[in-house]
């Protein structure tokens, strides 16, 4: 967080119908919406976040993610992140406060991976969902199906791994905690964090620019993973693979699609870093334990459904 | 059983079973057939591309980046979202190999 780039602070992300959508994401997942605007968007967040919104659903034509955002501590520093990635020869586009209802003004960039980002410094305060700010409960009644406890992260499939590494890191502040090598020491994939989490952002490299690989959401527990997959089931949600575990991160997951084919994920566990960490490193064709580490193999979906 | 479509598939001959209200890939999925393959099941995201040769169907939506509405107008769909009116003749054709390689590319190392 050395920039000031604090946290995730939103998804965007394309459904082909929206009813069916804000379904999957509020009866299964657990997610609240908190608004709509003119454009027809639905703003949603996770019940322990204390901004307005963390998903932000848009009808269109295709399905895939319209960018991600993240939470900057302060509005000085927003400046400074600005000139800094002009600095570095990277486009900014400025968006108005208000072009999301409630959320400040926003930087957005490209990232050499094909992928659009933003950067913003203020979002309407809401508190956590349920529970009140002094002698709070556990936990809130009230919420349905999953109860994710917040948008964690995306993974981002695209190119110019190296390039967007450099930008993550040299300008925005990230740190690496995990990487996947080739034979030849190339990093193929790249967790990048900018806090003790696994990952804020991570990419995987594929030949096409800006593909969107999934949303992630947290839990608490195992028993959580696995009555979300119950879930799953009755609801008859398309199902990708999971309760599982991950190599990488050891994280304790499920991958399954919503009902416009954008995989989602959800999670609990795995493990945690500190910028003094040497990354931890899987090698290429240790890929299948990288990924699923009890089948020890891909399967076909994960490298190729994107959306 | 006796409400049931059948829909066969060109390439392969697989002959199989459809409910009403029930889409092509999931019936295939149900019984254990591999004849079209299967991604996210949503319309998303192009896997199950396959055409329609014969037959009636309703359709959902689809992603229009892998059906264009001049594709759909010949016939191709994705069988994650056409549910039978009818019996169905339909072909999964191999996709072609440049964008086989574009699909696959994620792991052209990593294999």
């Amino acid at each position: 967080m050395k920039k000031g780039v604090m946290r995730p602070g939103h998804v965007q992300i394309r459904v082909l119908d929206m009813d069916a959508a804000v379904k999957h994401y509020t009866d299964l997942m657990g997610l609240i919406e908190t608004d709509r605007d003119e454009q027809g968007r639905v703003y949603l967040k996770a019940w322990t976040e204390v901004d307005k919104f963390s998903v932000i659903l848009r009808e269109a034509d295709e399905p895939g993610c319209d960018f991600m955002a993240f939470k900057v501590v302060d509005e000085p520093s927003l400046q400074q992140l600005e000139k800094d990635l002009v600095a570095h020869g990277v486009d900014v586009e400025q968006i108005p406060e208000g072009e999301m209802k409630d959320c400040g003004r926003r930087v957005r960039f490209k990232a050499p991976s094909g992928h659009s980002f933003e950067l913003y410094a203020d979002k309407q305060y809401t508190g956590k969902w349920g529970i009140t700010e002094v002698n709070p409960e556990a936990w809130p009644r009230g919420l349905d199906g999953m109860k994710v406890v917040r948008f964690d992260h995306c993974l981002m499939y695209g190119p110019e791994l190296a390039a967007t590494y450099d930008l993550f890191v040299n300008v925005l502040g990230f740190y690496l905690a995990e990487q996947v090598l080739d034979g030849d020491g190339t990093r193929i994939a790249q967790f990048l964090s900018l806090s003790t989490k696994a990952h804020d952002i991570a990419f995987i490299h594929h030949e096409e620019m800006g593909k969107f690989h999934h949303a992630s959401f947290f839990l608490d527990t195992w028993e959580d993973v696995l009555r979300a997959a119950d879930l799953i089931s009755m609801t008859d949600t398309s199902i990708d693979i999971g309760p599982t575990r991950h190599g990488l991160t050891h994280g304790k997951t499920i991958y399954f699609f919503d009902p416009s084919g954008n995989r989602n994920e959800v999670f609990c566990g795995g493990d945690y870093n500190y910028p003094d960490h040497k990354p931890v490193t899987w090698q290429a064709e240790q890929l299948g334990k990288a990924i699923f580490y009890h089948d020890r193999v891909l399967n076909e979906r994960f490298l190729t459904v994107l959306t | 059983m006796s409400h049931a479509f059948e829909v066969t598939e060109q390439r392969s001959g697989i002959r199989f079973h459809c409910e009403p209200g029930q889409s092509v890939l999931k019936a295939m999925e149900q019984q254990g057939l591999k004849c079209v393959p299967v991604g996210c099941r949503g319309g998303g995201c192009g896997f199950c591309k396959v055409i329609v040769l014969s037959g009636d169907y309703e359709c959902g939506k689809m992603s229009k980046v892998h059906v264009t509405p001049e594709s759909r107008a010949c016939g191709e769909v994705l069988a994650c979202r056409i549910y039978p009116l009818s019996n169905l003749t339909i072909e999964c054709r191999p996709r072609e190999s440049a964008e086989m390689a574009k699909q696959q590319t994620t792991t052209k190392s990593m294999r």
